[in-house]
């Protein structure tokens, strides 16, 4: 019988993990279909340098930088590009107009390879010449490259179980009805055939999604809504950007392409016999390199690692223990893993509302990890959408917070839920709506090192030093910072360092540190007044050269360092270290006898004996 | 050890009006001691009490006065016998005089320790403040309260007042009690004092600070404000996790005899060939990989220590920004304090001028820091002004760490204005809920902050350390429930859900809320829910595989739903297209006893437990499969302690449902009087309570 409360196996350090990453396990294959039909290749809109640019160039670039981010971070991820209405074919089936893209050394659908980025990235050279672009749909021709292209798509996805790999196909299209040229019972049918491929493909758990590269003018209804089997509720989501400017297109692209990854479902219990599903999703985790893996340096083989427990009395090999202790008045007292997973289970695994508070309790030190966003889910407590925009509303007009506990058995928690109403920008929505879910320290996790600090000599600044302070806070104004604008340099470097390494480059490629402050600005005039101001409001007109004088009085510990530099230059004179270091003599000597030399010279003086005299003979040059 | 050794004076008011906490005080402190037994063995603790009956102080004797003052027990190295003087406090019968035992308290300090081993000194003050202090003879009450404070800066003793606010019935007690709050706060002029006031015995247990971590900077240098500006600052952490403590893993296998055993475990990692297992690789051969797409790149430690990113030592300002830029929910770590460098009146200033225009101007500061030479990563993060309300305590900032590019996950939601009607509340469920949100109120005007995160304290510490103790004393015992107290952070207040029933029940009927049985995954969540949710979601696809294999069938039942789950769990049982349904019939069942019980409030869904209770525990005989049955039923017994199943239990007795016997079904080895044993063993349990 299954009735293992849960994780009372593992390791408490394996609950930190579950939380900050990802699972390995949520696998996902795309396909990109992007349509290279004529009409692709017309202007979308003008790039920053005012070079006109193609639809086909923006759904390119769009995949390029997803492919990026995948090989850096999402390792089991697979992909495939394949486009549709072209001139050449190159599919599994044989089908007219469907090309599939890779390189040399990967499958079809395989992980994306440094290889496969580079070439792809160079793709607007070489396409019209290698692989060309045509429409197909067209009564001549008699072809339905849309059908043809969703059945390729479909056999690419037929590896990998549908238990554990998400699969998805991705459409890129400025086409909203690619069967107007055809006619009458013709247009009829391949309307009907294009969709039962669909729905099948749909049926063997493969998520269609549509990116309209002109949202603008773009009737999803024509014939992409009953192919992506959209409810009319739905349809409002994808009038919501504009096309005017080439980035903010892309932009709001880019967030499409990324699924969205659940963490999962929890009930909010908001009273007895009141309860809703929300779904979880961590929007914000710190993203660290990859998990390293042991090599054999002689193979370059992966090497498996063992892990066994072994007694420290009888050197016996023991199975994993479910026994532990902790001593407590000089005992062991012994906790089995059962019990120890029952104490921290203080609550069902359900998020409890306790109630609320004004949104200015919450401080700014009420923080220990990432929020995670929570969404209401309809699926498994119908109505609870309902309520939660309810709840929501009324949190953002009264301006409260919702204080809850989340029971999980792993990390219990006092929880904030922060409500945010939705923020839409130009590229679309910049913030969702919905509640953060914070997790609130408690009173053994809150420290005062501010206490130690009450004393009478803690004068507060004055008005004039505080209207200086603001001419200065005008001066330094970010005025549109956004918060994630910075790339981390420490994991830009990495993967750039591991690029070169893996390709054998000698040079080391220069990355950008975003992150240091903007010389030039700082050294504009008006802020150097500004700071220099401030400067003199409070710290007084001669504070560098005070600052200067402090420096070059000696403190007691400079003076104290000098008195025994000193000494030891009068001890170790008495020496002859040359010849003592040439009869290996230096052993019979005290090691304070020793550190005296190692003082006078200004050598370390840590270590045992024979570090120590091993340093005198190195710096005497023997 | 001995330079964070503290010597720590409970002064305790005892008087009749504290009666009703004290049961409250006196676990506290037990649980204080407790602790200072495992992370503070050499720290000294003594007890003063006021308000009692009877006098005992060395002052007494050698000036008289300080009446109703008892010493309770010498400042000594903590033990286990003060754990048995903290069981019973004796109750006072007279109103007592805080200030007199204060001065007692430093008296025991001062004797004892001199001006040793200062700043390590506090005294613990816990009181209602209800009773005025008698008039000195000479003087003010002020000029008194002056002169002990001035007594306390010289020896380095620093005073913690908690002030239990229960609910005051007339007003001339609150000037009373103004009067005292007023008076301890006067200690704050000079010596390093703090009061906080709590409501009740939830907070009273996160407000005594029970471990002692002395702070350790992070950072000390300059904060550059630009190349010319620099302000001298020490960074500290303000919020750092207290984990549940690391338990060692214990070995079995020394000799019963062997009295020196360590019973510790080691553990070993060994690196093998994948080839050939029997090769253990040494670890000069091994290099680490790292993964880089598809490729796993071999790279030597000294390779990538020339590549690693190294940037230097410091603290720069990159801007000032509206704090509507910087969003909550975007705060990604534990939290950090800048002070300004001790004894620096211009880094005081300056510090207290930049939070102060802050503040006036709604503005946060972002930062790039990079706390350590040698760190191979930088922080980006936002500063926020922390005004000090005390006159001696210097401005201050907060400093929050954002996330990088590379964090964020941009995914889209669907905005709420777009959602169809059907989603939508009306006017009715909308004032239902702004009704909830304002009756839910947990700050209340004119009342105290209730679950302040300062004061509430870790259930689960508290638990373990409770069940430390009692295994301590007796090895076999089971984990206690969690104190009443705890329960308040973990459930809200029984007493304000029956105070506001009609309000909650017009909530319950405005919202619709249904389970949807074919989504809804068994009601395991709490059986089998973990945190990586795999298991669940392989369960939710299995399910959907089958179903899939089934469609064209008329509907079976496959799943035990919640709103006819005897019905389901009949056509389940029924169901003869493959043996796996009646085991998983069985199974879904008991989730669904499990889940009854444990989301029942006050037994509310008893009821219903004890009809699926009997409807599985016929289908399990008529199955054959009695140890399935008994051993759920064998589980929820162990588990009464978590789940409150006690009335269950009693309710089951009456219904005389026991275990499966052997009569009744030969593969089941339990015979009648072990069945009724079991009900029998829960009756004297619940006796003990």
């Amino acid at each position: 019988m299954d009735l293992d409360p849960d994780g009372i196996f593992r390791d408490d350090s394996d609950s930190d993990d579950d939380f900050f990453h990802e699972r390995e396990s949520s696998k996902e294959f795309s396909v990109y279909l992007v349509d290279a039909s004529p009409k692709m290749f017309s202007a979308a809109g003008t790039h920053e340098d005012d070079k006109p640019e193609s639809f086909f160039h923006a759904a390119v670039k769009c995949i390029l930088e997803s492919l990026q981010t995948q090989i850096i971070g999402r390792l089991s991820d697979e992909v495939a590009i394949c486009f549709f209405n072209t001139r050449e074919k190159k599919n599994l089936q044989d089908l007219n107009g469907v090309y599939v893209f890779t390189v040399a050394g990967r499958e079809l659908l395989d992980r994306p390879t440094d290889r496969l980025i580079k070439e792809f990235s160079n793709i607007n050279e070489f396409f019209m010449d290698s692989i060309g672009s045509r429409y197909w749909i067209e009564p001549a021709s008699r072809e339905n490259s849309l059908y043809n292209a969703l059945w390729a798509a479909q056999a690419l996805l037929r590896k990998g179980s549908a238990k554990n790999v998400a699969k998805r196909i991705l459409i890129f299209t400025n086409d909203d009805d690619p069967f107007r040229n055809i006619s009458g019972a013709a247009k009829a049918d391949m309307i009907r055939t294009t969709l039962q491929r669909a729905k099948d493909a749909q049926e063997l758990g493969i998520s269609i999604d549509l990116l309209p590269l002109s949202s603008k003018e773009f009737n999803v209804s024509a014939v992409y809504a009953e192919l992506l089997g959209l409810q009319r509720e739905d349809l409002p989501m994808f009038l919501t950007c504009s096309d005017e400017k080439m980035e903010d297109m892309c932009n709001q692209l880019r967030k499409r392409m990324f699924s969205k990854r659940k963490v999962k479902t929890l009930m909010l219990v908001i009273t007895s016999g009141v309860s809703i599903a929300v779904n979880s999703y961590a929007l914000i985790r710190p993203s660290a390199p990859g998990a390293i893996v042991w090599l054999d340096s002689v193979t370059n083989r992966p090497l498996k690692t063992e892990r066994s427990f072994i007694c420290a009395d009888t050197g016996a090999l023991v199975e994993r223990p479910r026994i532990h202790f902790h001593e407590f008045r000089g005992d062991m007292v012994r906790f089995t893993v059962e019990e120890l997973a029952e104490i921290k289970k203080v609550s069902d695994g359900h998020l409890h509302l306790l109630g609320f508070k004004p949104l200015d309790c919450l401080k700014d030190y009420h923080n220990l990890r990432p929020s995670t966003f929570l969404y209401p889910a309809d699926e498994e407590i119908a109505g609870s959408t309902c309520a939660f925009v309810a709840l929501h509303r009324s949190m953002l007009r009264l301006h409260r917070f919702a204080v809850a506990f989340q029971g999980s058995s792993s990390h219990p928690r006092l929880v904030a839920l922060v409500a945010r109403d939705e923020v839409i920008g130009s590229s679309g929505q910049l913030e969702p709506p919905g509640m953060h879910l914070i997790y609130l320290p408690y009173s053994d996790d809150v420290r005062y090192p501010e206490e130690l600090r009450i004393d009478a000599g803690n004068p507060h600044a004055t008005d004039e030093q505080i209207r200086k302070a603001s001419s200065l806070l005008k001066r330094i104004d970010l005025k549109d910072f956004s918060v994630f604008q910075f790339s981390n340099p420490s994991l830009q470097r990495h993967y750039a360092a591991l690029q070169a390494l893996a390709l054998d480059r000698d040079e080391m490629p220069v990355v950008k540190d975003e992150t240091l402050p903007d010389e030039e600005g700082m050294a504009r005039p008006g802020v150097v007044r500004a700071i220099e101001e401030f400067k003199i409001a409070v710290y007084g007109e001669n504070h560098d050269e005070e600052e200067a004088a402090a420096r070059g009085s000696t403190t007691d510990a400079s003076k104290k360092r000098k008195a025994m530099y000193e000494v030891a230059l009068k001890e170790c004179a008495g020496y002859d270290w040359a010849d003592l270091a040439e009869n290996g003599k230096l052993k019979d000597l005290t090691v304070m006898e020793l550190k005296n030399y190692l003082t006078a010279h200004s050598l370390p003086v840590t270590g045992n004996k024979q570090v120590l005299i091993n340093r005198i003979l190195t710096h005497l040059g023997k | 050890m001995a330079r964070n050794k503290e010597d720590l004076v409970l002064v305790l008011d005892v008087g009749p009006t504290m009666h009703a906490i004290l049961p409250d005080i006196e676990k506290i402190c037990t649980m204080l001691v407790h602790k200072k037994l495992i992370y503070g063995k050499s720290d000294e603790v003594g007890i003063v009490l006021f308000g009692t009956e009877e006098t005992k102080n060395d002052l007494q004797i050698e000036v008289g006065g300080y009446l109703h003052v008892t010493v309770l027990q010498d400042i000594k190295v903590v033990a286990d016998a003060i754990v048995d003087t903290l069981r019973e406090l004796p109750r006072g019968t007279c109103n007592g005089d805080f200030l007199d035992a204060i001065v007692v308290g430093m008296d025991m300090l001062i004797k004892k320790f001199g001006s040793t081993n200062k700043g390590k000194h506090r005294i613990c003050l816990i009181t209602n403040a209800q009773h005025p202090i008698k008039e000195p003879d000479e003087g003010s009450k002020s000029d008194q309260v002056n002169t002990i404070g001035q007594m306390m800066k010289t020896y380095g003793v620093r005073l913690d007042c908690i002030i239990v606010s229960l609910k005051l019935a007339r007003s001339m007690q609150q000037k009373i009690v103004d009067e005292n709050v007023d008076l301890l706060d006067q200690f704050s002029r000079n010596t390093t004092s703090k009061i906080v006031c709590v409501d009740g015995p939830t907070s009273l247990l996160g407000a005594l600070r029970t471990r002692n971590i002395s702070p350790v900077t992070v950072y000390r240098g300059d904060l550059e404000l630009g190349s010319n500006m620099k302000i001298k600052v020490w960074v500290y952490k303000k919020t750092a996790e207290e984990k549940f403590p690391t338990l060692k893993k214990y070995s079995d296998k020394a000799p019963r005899s062997d009295k020196f055993a360590t019973h510790e475990l080691k553990i070993d990692y060994e690196y093998k060939n994948m080839e050939n297992l029997d090769k253990i690789v040494p670890p000069e051969q091994r290099i680490r990989g790292y993964h880089y797409g598809p490729e796993v790149v071999p790279i030597s430690s000294a390779e990538w220590e020339a590549v690693k990113f190294k940037p230097d030592k410091s603290v720069k300002l990159l801007g000032f920004t509206d704090s509507s830029n910087i969003m909550r929910h975007y705060y990604m770590k534990d939290v950090y304090i800048f002070l300004p460098e001790p004894g620096n009146i211009k880094a005081v200033l300056a510090v207290s001028s930049l939070a102060r225009a802050m503040e006036e101007m709604n503005k946060s500061a972002i930062l790039r820091c990079v706390w350590r030479q040698g760190q191979t990563n930088v922080v980006i993060g936002v500063l926020t002004p922390n005004i000090s309300s005390a006159d001696n305590m210097p401005d201050s900032f907060y400093f929050n760490v954002l996330p990088f590019a590379e964090d964020v996950r941009e995914f889209q939601f669907p905005s709420f204005n777009n959602l169809p009607a059907s989603r939508q509340p009306n006017e009715l469920q909308q004032e239902a809920s702004d009704n909830l949100v304002k009756m839910l109120d947990l700050s209340p005007p004119g009342q105290l902050e209730l679950l302040k995160p300062d004061l509430t304290p870790n259930p689960i510490l508290q638990r373990f350390y409770q069940a430390l103790d009692l295994k301590s004393k007796c090895p076999d015992a089971e984990i206690p429930r969690l104190d009443a107290n705890l329960l308040r952070i973990t459930a809200p207040d029984p007493g304000i859900l029956s105070e506001q029933k009609s309000q909650l029940d017009n909530l319950r009927r405005q919202f619709e809320l249904k389970d949807n049985p074919k989504k809804r995954k068994p009601r395991t969540l709490a059986l089998t829910e973990k945190p990586s949710g795999s298991n669940v979601e392989d369960a939710a696809a299995n399910i959907k595989a089958v179903e899939y294999q089934n469609s064209g069938a008329s509907v079976k039942v496959e799943q035990i739903g919640c709103s006819t789950p005897l019905k389901d769990f009949e056509q389940m049982m029924a169901r003869r297209d493959g043996s796996k349904w009646v085991e998983r019939a069985i199974k879904e069942m008991q989730d669904h006893i499990y889940g009854l019980l444990e989301n029942s409030y006050k037994g509310d869904n008893y009821q219903k437990a004890i009809e699926c209770l009997l409807a599985l525990r016929d289908g399990c005989i008529q199955e054959q499969e009695p140890k399935k049955f008994n051993d759920f039923l064998h589980y929820l017994y162990k588990n009464q302690n978590t789940l409150d199943l006690r009335d269950f239990f009693d309710l089951l007795s009456t219904k005389n449902i026991t275990l499966i016997t052997k009569a009744e079904a030969p593969d089941s080895d339990v015979n009648m009087e072990e069945a009724k044993a079991l009900l029998i063993k829960n009756e004297v349990v619940s006796q003990d309570y």
